[in-house]
């Protein structure tokens, strides 16, 4: 049993931790046979990448985008997925089904007249260019992780604040928010891994370097006579270590998000 | 005074309807638009022919547009091939992760790591192990003599596919598998203790107990799975973007291509609707066949 998991974890691992040797292997090395322990360290793409590349700017950008839209999403989206899980009113599983239903959309079948609405406002490669497009999947995801998660909430304490005669929005706003907090930052954390993982949008809907973000800079990495391998790859390791972080700190957080949005419908 | 119902009601209605309207601004509108400009002759690169109306004319080019069909099938098999063995592979591994009684904090980290990586950095990866001679899947296989000096996965039509598929898999199994770890956990243990008092075997257990009792789940995981695998777009760009030719594009890819590259926003759009009436096709297909297993339950 231990030798198969050794097995699995590996075949999960290994792509990873070949991209973090391959990243700080020197470009000659790396096209004779390559070996499985690295031999010596090289810290020469990852200079490459930040002097000559100036990698920073779609770090930035990525940052400023993800960020953004996580900060924007969320109160709408606590709101209305607090109403969804709590209240009563008509076409609340007509609206979770089309919550779910947009959620599910396939992004290019909304770039046409996407790019054309940006164009027209002058939003073409700009951040609020990329926030409003992201707002299609972060929205209903977030709504969606949300509700799963307002559901398991004990009732007893707002409605007791409620017979007390507070408002269903002060009872939302102290007593339920800060006790939510676990839910928040959970539908944050996956929001935000989301919008940093966006790619489709994000190449249509920036012009020039100074917006790319993360992927769609290291995607269109171009050498002079073939790809450059090294500095593509320290590259992907940077864009990867923000996630390995989330992950390792919120794995419980991420995995009960996952579970809550997929498993209770 | 208005009554606490109507009251609820009335804010039940103000919490969502900021939700709502970005949904409907982002989403619901633009959705109706694409199918609006599907309808129309739209050249960006010739604005002076204007956006005049065609009626159904793009949809037809596309029904006799060879590169369009093969895309449409294109996309149908990957998803046929890949959903399943990611299916069969997040059970295995849900079940691995779910009997790690030491370490799964550790498995469960691992295998959240693939999930959680940009596609674009697994397609970057894998194209890199793949990649010509010096490639770390090229040099064993050659090492053994089960591949020829000079071969190329990304020069053949069906080979390019293989590291397509395997990022895909690579990246997808771990999602199914934290679906089916949380369905495994809600089963209750001494089913297990009585089936085996009744002398069933481990494998027994799994095809009587296990699956069916994962069933919703594997529902839901494959109809996740299964729309993402017909939208297929990041994958195939940054591995082979849809190379050697285009054999390995798929449909999103071909819209991508006559849209931002072709600048025919009529036409572009009208391949974006067969994307999505593909994926709205396979869902309500999806809820009938849930339905209908639901009602066998009973």
């Amino acid at each position: 049993m231990i030798a198969v998991r050794a097995v699995i974890v590996g075949a999960l691992l290994f792509p990873l931790y070949w991209m973090l040797v391959a990243s700080f292997t020197t470009e000659a090395r790396l096209f004779e046979a390559p070996s499985l322990v690295p031999t010596a360290i090289s810290l020469e793409h990852y200079r490459a990448l930040f002097d000559t590349r100036d990698f920073l700017v779609p770090v930035r950008n990525s940052l400023v985008v993800a960020g953004f839209t996580t900060i924007f999403v969320i109160p709408i989206a606590a709101l209305c997925a607090y109403a969804l899980a709590r209240m009563p009113f008509r076409g609340k599983r007509l609206l979770l089904a089309l919550v779910l239903a947009v959620s599910m959309f396939p992004q290019i079948s909304i770039v046409a007249p996407l790019y054309l609405g940006l164009r027209t406002l002058g939003l073409l490669n700009t951040y609020p260019g990329l926030v409003l497009p992201y707002l299609t999947f972060s929205m209903p995801l977030a709504i969606w992780l949300l509700t799963g998660f307002f559901r398991h909430f004990p009732r007893e304490l707002e409605e007791a604040a409620m017979l007390d005669g507070a408002s269903r929005f002060r009872a939302l706003r102290e007593i339920v928010l800060p006790l939510a907090a676990p839910g928040l930052a959970s539908t944050a954390i996956l929001t935000f891994l989301y919008c940093w993982n966006e790619f489709l949008f994000a190449l249509s809907f920036t012009l020039g370097p100074e917006r790319y973000t993360v992927p769609v800079a290291i995607a269109l990495f171009r050498g002079r006579y073939q790809v450059p391998w090294g500095e593509v790859l320290a590259g992907a390791i940077v864009a990867t270590i923000p996630v390995v972080i989330l992950v390792l700190v919120f794995q419980r957080h991420i995995v009960a998000g996952l579970t809550a949005g997929a498993t209770k419908g | 005074m208005v009554s606490f119902e109507t009251r609820e009601r009335r804010t039940a209605v103000a919490f969502v309807t900021p939700a709502i309207t970005v949904i409907a601004m982002v989403a619901l509108v633009p959705i109706a638009l694409t199918f609006w400009e599907a309808l129309h002759s739209h050249d960006l690169r010739l604005p002076w022919l204007g956006r005049p109306f065609v009626g159904f004319d793009n949809f037809a080019e596309a029904a006799g547009d060879g590169r369009f069909q093969a895309a449409f099938v294109r996309t149908i098999v990957f998803a046929l091939v890949t959903v399943p063995i990611e299916i069969a592979c997040g059970v295995a591994l849900a079940l691995v992760m779910h009997s790690a009684i030491r370490g799964r904090a550790f498995v469960r980290a691992a295998a959240l790591l693939p999930w959680a990586v940009p596609t674009v950095v697994a397609a970057l990866v894998w194209r890199f192990m793949f990649d010509g001679q010096a490639g770390v899947v090229n040099v064993p296989l050659r090492a053994v003599g089960m591949m020829e000096a000079g071969f190329d996965w990304f020069v053949g039509p069906l080979t390019a596919w293989v590291p397509i598929a395997l990022a895909d898999i690579w990246k997808s199994t771990p999602f199914v598998a934290v679906l089916v770890l949380a369905g495994l956990q809600t089963i209750d243990t001494s089913l297990y203790e009585a089936a085996a008092m009744d002398g069933a075997g481990r494998v027994r257990q799994f095809f009587t107990i296990t699956l069916p009792l994962l069933r919703p789940v594997l529902v839901v995981a494959t109809a996740f799975r299964a729309l993402d695998a017909l939208r297929l777009f990041d994958l195939a760009y940054v591995l082979t973007g849809g190379g050697p030719g285009s054999s390995t594009e798929p449909l999103s890819l071909y819209a991508f291509i006559a849209l931002l590259q072709r600048l025919r926003f009529g036409y572009g759009s009208a391949i974006s609707i067969a994307v999505f009436l593909l994926t709205l096709g396979f869902a309500l297909l999806w809820v009938r066949a849930l339905g209908r297993t639901l009602e066998g339950d009973r």
